[in-house]
C-alpha cells in the first residue's frame, strides 16, 4: 500500500491535464493497465500501437517494461495486463 | 522532481491553451496509421498546438503546413522525450559537469562561464529524429509513430564541444564521450537516458554546445538551457538539458546505446561508429538523403485554370542537396526543381517547382532528393526492425478539375 500511494504520488507530479481525456476499453483488466502503465508514461503509448502489436507483440512490450524499464510489475499482474492490451488492443 | 505548483502551472497553461484548438482541429495528420488514434492537436505550455503523439513523456510533431520557411519557429519546434520527468531547470542552478574516467581535470561550469570563456559559434542545421516518418513502415514497427513532422531547422548559438572538452583536457585512452541531461525517469529502477558520441564527433569542428536557438534562449522543450548539436547526426544525440559531458576509456554500454538506436549493419551508408558495432548492428548515426513536399497533401483537388508551385524542403547527412526532381506523373518522367537559398550543408535545403497542369484528373506527385554524395532516395523505405531512416520517396494522389 505504501508503495501504491508514493507511486501514486510520482503520477500526480508528472501527469498531464490532456492526458485525462484518454479512455481505455471498460474491460476486465483495465484497473490493472491504468494503475501500473500510468505509473512511468500516459496511456495514448498504448492506443498509439492499437492495431500495431498482436499478442507476442505486447508480451515482448510488457517484458521490457518490467526487464529493461523497470517497472515493478508481479507476475499475476503482467499476465492480466498482456490479455487486457492483446484482447482490446491488439493486431 | 517536478513540484506540486509547478505541475499545477503547467496544467494551467495546457488549459488555457485548449481554447484555441478548435479552429486548428483540421486534418493536418499525416497517414500515420493506429497512431491517428492517439494524435490530436495540443499546445505544451510556451508552444503552439502541435501534433500530440503522446503525453507523458511528451512528444508532439510539427504540422508539415508549418515547414514553409527556411528556420522553423521555436514555438513549432517539435517535441521528444524518452522519460516522463522533466525539470524546469534554472540558470543559476544549472552546472555543466566535465568528467569521465578519461579526463585530465574534470569541470564544473555556469552558463555564463560557458558564454565568457568560449568562442561563439552559429551553424543552421536539421534536428531531425531517427525515427521521423515511422508510423509510415509498412508493415508498422512499434515505437512512437511519428508522421512526417519530428523534425525541424534552426539556427543554433553555442560554444564548440572541443573547445569545451580541451579545457578539461583529454586522456590518451579516450574512446568515446557520453551526454546526460537533467531529464529522468519515473522510477529509480528506469535506465537514464544517455547518449555516447565516437571521441572523433565530440571532437569534430561542427558539434557545438547550444544554448541559443534561432536567435533566442532554448525553449523549455526543446532543452533549457544548453544541448548538444551535433549537425548531420540524427537528433537523438543532441541531448537537451546537458549537464554532464563524460570523456571516457570504454564504449559507454548503457540501454540507451547498447541496445537502442540501432539498426542492422550494412544496410544505410553511414557508420562511423566502430566502438558501437557488434556483428550484426551499429548504432544510428548520420541523416540519410530525403525530402518533403510541404504544401500539397493526399486527395487535395487543385485548379486546372492557373499552375501550382510545390514546394517542400530536402536535407542530408552533411553532404549537402545537388539536385531535387519532381514528378507528376507518377515517376515515369521527371524534372528539375529550383533550389532555393543555401544555408549551410547542415540545414535543409527549400525547393520549389512550378506545376502547370494540361488536363484535368489524377496526378501522381513524387519529389526525389539527390545529395553531392550521389546518393538519392529510394523508392521503398529500407525495412528495419525499429523504424529509423524512413527515406522513401514520397507519393501524393492529387485531382486537377
Amino acid at each position: 500500500m505504501r508503495t501504491l500511494i508514493l507511486l501514486l504520488s510520482f503520477f500526480a507530479a508528472t501527469a498531464t491535464a490532456g492526458e485525462s481525456l484518454i479512455v481505455l476499453k471498460d474491460r476486465l483488466g483495465k484497473n490493472q493497465v491504468v494503475a501500473q502503465c500510468s505509473v512511468c508514461h500516459s496511456l495514448d503509448y498504448i492506443t498509439m500501437h492499437a492495431s500495431i502489436l498482436n499478442r507476442a507483440g505486447w508480451e515482448k512490450t510488457v517484458g521490457k517494461m518490467i526487464n529493461v524499464m523497470g517497472a515493478p510489475i508481479n507476475d499475476a499482474d503482467k499476465r492480466i495486463i498482456i490479455d487486457y492490451l492483446a484482447q482490446n488492443y491488439g493486431k | 522532481m517536478v513540484g506540486r505548483r509547478q505541475f499545477l502551472k503547467k496544467a494551467a497553461g495546457s488549459l488555457a491553451s485548449l481554447g484555441g484548438l478548435s479552429l486548428l482541429q483540421r486534418s493536418v495528420f499525416a497517414a500515420a496509421t493506429g497512431a491517428e488514434e492517439s494524435a490530436i492537436l495540443d499546445a505544451l505550455p510556451g508552444k503552439e498546438a502541435l501534433i500530440k503523439k503522446t503525453y507523458r513523456p511528451p512528444n508532439y510533431e510539427t504540422p508539415v503546413s508549418y515547414f514553409d520557411t527556411p528556420f522553423t519557429p521555436n514555438n513549432r519546434f517539435f517535441v521528444r522525450y524518452h522519460n516522463a520527468v522533466i525539470p524546469e531547470v534554472k540558470v543559476s542552478e544549472w552546472r555543466l559537469h566535465v568528467g569521465g574516467d578519461a579526463v585530465r581535470t574534470p569541470l564544473e561550469l555556469t552558463l555564463e562561464q560557458l558564454r565568457k570563456d568560449f568562442k561563439p559559434v552559429e551553424i543552421a542545421a536539421l534536428c531531425l529524429c531517427s525515427g521521423n516518418r515511422r508510423g509510415l513502415f509498412q508493415p508498422h514497427v512499434p515505437g512512437v509513430q511519428w508522421g512526417s513532422g519530428a523534425m525541424g531547422n534552426a539556427r543554433w548559438r553555442g560554444v564548440l564541444l572541443k573547445d569545451v572538452l580541451a579545457g578539461a583536457g583529454i586522456g590518451k585512452s579516450a574512446v568515446e564521450v557520453s551526454l546526460d541531461g537533467a531529464d529522468s525517469g519515473v522510477l529509480k529502477t528506469t535506465p537514464d537516458f544517455i547518449k555516447s558520441l565516437p571521441l572523433a564527433k565530440a571532437l569534430d569542428e561542427n558539434t557545438l554546445i547550444a544554448f541559443e536557438m534561432n536567435g533566442e534562449p532554448l525553449p523549455h522543450w526543446n532543452g533549457f538551457p544548453a544541448r548538444l548539436v551535433i549537425p548531420g547526426w540524427t537528433a537523438t544525440y543532441w541531448m537537451k538539458h546537458l549537464t554532464a559531458v563524460n570523456v571516457l576509456s570504454k564504449p559507454f554500454d548503457g540501454f540507451w546505446m547498447k541496445t537502442a538506436y540501432r539498426i542492422p549493419k550494412d544496410r544505410f551508408p553511414s557508420g562511423q561508429f566502430s566502438s558501437q558495432e557488434t556483428a550484426t548492428t551499429t548504432p544510428v548515426t548520420e541523416m540519410v538523403v530525403n525530402s518533403l513536399i510541404t504544401n500539397l497533401a493526399n486527395g487535395q483537388t487543385l485548379s486546372a485554370d492557373k499552375p501550382t508551385e510545390i514546394k517542400g524542403v530536402a536535407w542530408d547527412g552533411g553532404n549537402g542537396i545537388a539536385q531535387m526532381e519532381v514528378s507528376t506523373d507518377g515517376g515515369i518522367s521527371w524534372h528539375k526543381a529550383t533550389l532555393k537559398q543555401d544555408l549551410g550543408r547542415f540545414s535543409w535545403r527549400q525547393w520549389h517547382y512550378v506545376f502547370e497542369p494540361k488536363r484535368t484528373g489524377e496526378y501522381r506527385i513524387m519529389a526525389r532528393a539527390t545529395s553531392h554524395s550521389g546518393a538519392s532516395q529510394p523508392l521503398e523505405p529500407v525495412p528495419n526492425p525499429s523504424g529509423y531512416h524512413h527515406n522513401a520517396v514520397q507519393k501524393i494522389i492529387i485531382q486537377v478539375a
